[in-house]
């Protein structure tokens, strides 16, 4: 089993945390694993991307080659849509309804809520849950739990490499213990609403 | 143990094991990581030097000493830090020195993609090029070994996919070397003519023997595959290589890419049909076996800008490309922008404004050049706006000097614009430089320097003064303005630009985004005072849109900064809260 998993979203939202907790939980289940993000330059508001693959073979570059991605998870709709090149055509879509406008769409007073790019998703691929961030957030009282609500519909998908309960586990073992209670919250409801 | 670690992390961790006890660098993209990670370890001394020849030079002083030491750059540090590497080179060590160098090949955050492999051979200095984490700690701790059995600095190369990326590495613990001691040799450690004429038949000497240890070297390794292709490769093209073809070629992988092994490459050679060389940038291998007498492809095939991926090499050696969906349609494009808040826009406002030639530098106002201020002229390396500036101003004759300007954050003024400065104030130039002082290194991700006061730890250390600094040097006139003040701003660049003389303006408020900057509530727009005239957009703040043909303002973005409120000649834009600021 190999899985190539694609997180993607806009510096700032979480993304390198995402990633690493997918990667330490598949090394956690004796897998191997291997992770490559974008650090630096681009965090300043600009695209991100972190390419994390687990396997029980020998995994060699940490990048996924474009169409070949088993799950993408994309923290921004446009985002997910500059990154489709790299899902596999019965690839998994896991999408945040909330649209951050680029200052480049500001400037030119278009006119861009994600909404587009989501119907783009849903017409072009059969797998696409749309989870709603903003919403998710709110019921559990923190904006942080966004990265959390993504994995869970990712693994509610199966194709993850991580069951839900595998990310339970993840979010006791590797998170404060403070912030426990509200990211359980958000798989229940991913999972469950 | 066995640990998921970021290649810089591992390197960090290679340090440790080997025993390293100084570290000093300066932060730049990909390479940060590997400082901030020794740091945590108590055993270590670390610290931000100025810049990378800085660093580098105290590296040697704690060789002499006996001690294991390491300093960490970007590719292009390494050119700061080119006139001591290269005499290092003839003196050798005393404790082991690893040079930690990151390449950045398709330049994700950097003003080139130069590779580093040319510097190594220039200053034939021994490079070892690790491919993953795992790689990159036992490469740092082996490093340690070749650095003291050969007597030279060892380069260790890495690369923004091995830097910035996780893999499961297997950690042991420490071993400490007895610090040797330090010996007076004058021959050794003095650089005079007379005596770097000995060292340098000395230094051929340890190439050649260098290149006998490459040629058995473990870190160079066949891995003997189908011989009708036999592929010379490393670092993380290595891992795209094997990814696409498994077992079915032959492969050659070099984990030291200077000296080269010749008997190594001409025996592989001899096993296969047909030889390919696959490296990222420069065809450095590939000329190598070309001078060896080999035919082989490389370059012809394969890209010399930027960085491969496993379908470059499939299309290259045409084997099938995975295909699927793509989208034509154009998604509005999400590049870096200076942050919600960021006390750099309030100066790039006024400069646009006044319509003056900017000279830029290197950190994140100069994302300045981005539009709508589009408030850039230039930017070429570390330092070069004061002394471009200067250079300008001079040769045209006083025929720009009253509209142009020198930016320059304080952690590059720190790094190299005090040398600008000091021939702008020294040769008498009518300048004005504006020192852009964030309290911090912004773009590389909040690292401490010499102007903000705090050490690597955070703790209180020494701090240059910057105006008494400029008073020193002979400037008369130095002015403090706040960014946040559009007014001020413009009234006192109008002013230093009409003197007739150098001047620096410090443009001072700290990076919003370090954690002790209070922030204000959000502003918003009372919409029946807004006429959608989008003056408040052309400051290019992210928290800014227009909704409906009215300014709409993003509260989870928007820090208060005020700068937009300035710009309404409406008073539509007011805080939310009670205003503190």
């Amino acid at each position: 089993m190999t899985k190539s998993i694609l997180l993607c979203g806009v510096g700032g939202q979480g993304t390198v945390k995402a990633s690493r907790i997918i990667a330490l939980s598949g090394m956690e289940a004796g897998l191997n694993a291997r992770t490559a993000e974008t650090i630096g330059m681009a965090q300043r508001g600009g695209s991100v991307v972190s390419h994390v693959r687990i396997s029980d073979q020998p995994i060699f570059s940490p990048l996924i080659p474009k169409h070949t991605a088993d799950v993408l998870i994309a923290f921004e709709p446009a985002e997910a849509v500059r990154c489709i090149d790299y899902v596999k055509d019965d690839g998994v879509i896991i999408v945040n309804k909330k649209a951050v406008t680029p200052v480049t769409a500001s400037l030119s007073g278009s006119s861009y809520d994600g909404t587009e790019a989501i119907k783009y998703l849903q017409d072009n691929f059969s797998h696409v849950k749309v989870i709603d961030g903003d919403a998710i957030c709110e019921k559990c009282g923190s904006d942080k739990v966004l990265n959390i609500a993504l994995l869970a519909g990712a693994a509610a998908s199966g194709e993850l490499g991580i069951t839900v309960d595998g990310l339970k586990d993840a979010i006791r073992k590797q998170l404060p213990q403070k912030t426990h209670e509200m990211n359980l919250k958000a798989v229940d409801i991913v999972t469950e609403g | 143990m066995k640990e998921l670690m970021l290649g810089n992390k591992a390197v960090a961790r290679g340090l440790y094991e080997a025993g390293c006890c100084y570290v000093s660098s300066y932060p730049g993209t990909p390479s940060t990581e590997i400082t901030e990670e020794a740091v945590k370890y108590d055993d270590i001394y670390c610290e931000w030097a100025p810049n990378e020849k800085v660093a580098m030079e105290s590296v040697f002083g704690a060789s002499l000493a006996g001690r294991r030491a390491f300093c960490g750059m970007k590719h292009v540090g390494l050119n700061v830090a080119a006139d001591p590497l290269f005499t290092m080179s003839y003196t050798g060590v005393n404790g082991g020195v690893v040079i930690g160098v990151a390449d950045d090949a398709g330049m994700h955050s950097s003003q080139n993609e130069q590779d580093s492999r040319h510097h190594a051979i220039a200053s034939k200095i021994p490079m070892l090029e690790p491919s993953d984490s795992e790689e990159a700690l036992e490469f740092t701790k082996l490093a340690y070994e070749i650095s003291e059995k050969y007597d030279t600095p060892v380069l260790l190369k890495m690369c923004t996919r091995v830097s910035h990326s996780q893999s499961i590495v297997e950690t042991s613990d420490r071993v400490e070397p007895a610090p040797k001691p330090y010996e007076k040799n004058i021959a050794k450690n003095v650089m005079t003519p007379a005596n770097a004429i000995r060292r340098h038949p000395i230094v051929e000497e340890r190439t050649k023997k260098l290149i006998e240890y490459a040629e058995t070297a473990p870190i160079n390794r066949v891995e003997m595959g189908g011989t009708d292709l036999g592929i010379i490769t490393s670092s993380t093209s290595y891992q795209y290589v094997k990814e696409v073809f498994g077992d079915s070629v032959s492969i050659l992988k070099l984990g030291m890419a200077n000296p080269l092994p010749n008997k190594l490459i001409l025996d592989f050679a001899s096993k296969v049909k047909k030889l390919a060389v696959v490296e990222e940038l420069d065809p450095i291998i590939e000329n190598h076996c070309k001078a060896l007498g080999l035919e082989v492809s490389g370059k012809d095939i394969l890209p010399i800008c930027g960085e491969f991926s496993q379908n470059i090499i499939r299309k290259a050696f045409g084997v099938k490309v995975p295909e699927g969906p793509s989208i034509d349609d154009e998604i509005p494009v999400r590049p870096p922008a200076m942050c919600s808040g960021c006390p750099h826009r309030g100066m790039f406002y006024t400069l646009k404004k006044n319509n003056c030639i900017v000279m830029g530098d290197i950190g994140c106002y100069t994302l300045g050049s981005a539009a709508p201020l589009n408030a850039m002229d230039m930017t070429l390396c570390m330092g070069a706006s004061i002394s471009a500036t200067h250079g300008f101003n001079k040769a045209s004759k006083g025929e720009y000097e009253h509209k142009t300007v020198a930016v320059i954050g304080d952690s590059t003024f720190a790094h190299s614009g005090m040398t600008g400065l000091a021939d702008a104030a020294y040769n008498q130039s009518n300048s004005t430089v504006i020192v852009l002082d964030n309290s911090i290194t912004g773009m590389t991700g909040h690292q401490q320097n010499p102007l903000t006061g705090k050490n690597i730890k955070g703790e209180p250390a020494g701090q240059i003064n910057l105006e008494a600094l400029c008073h020193a040097m002979g400037i008369n006139r130095v002015v403090v303005v706040d960014p946040y003040d559009l007014d001020q701003c413009d009234k006192v660049l109008k002013e230093e630009l009409a003197a007739d003389e150098l001047s620096v303006i410090i443009s001072r408020r700290p990076c919003v985004l370090l954690k002790e900057v209070k922030k204000n509530p959000p502003e918003s727009v009372d919409p029946d005072k807004c006429v959608g005239c989008k003056s408040c957009m052309r400051i290019g703040c992210p928290s800014i849109s227009i909704k409906g043909g009215k300014a709409h303002i993003d509260d989870t973005l928007c820090v208060g900064c005020g700068v937009c409120n300035q710009m309404c000649k409406f008073g539509a834009i007011s805080l939310t809260g009670k205003e503190d600021r």
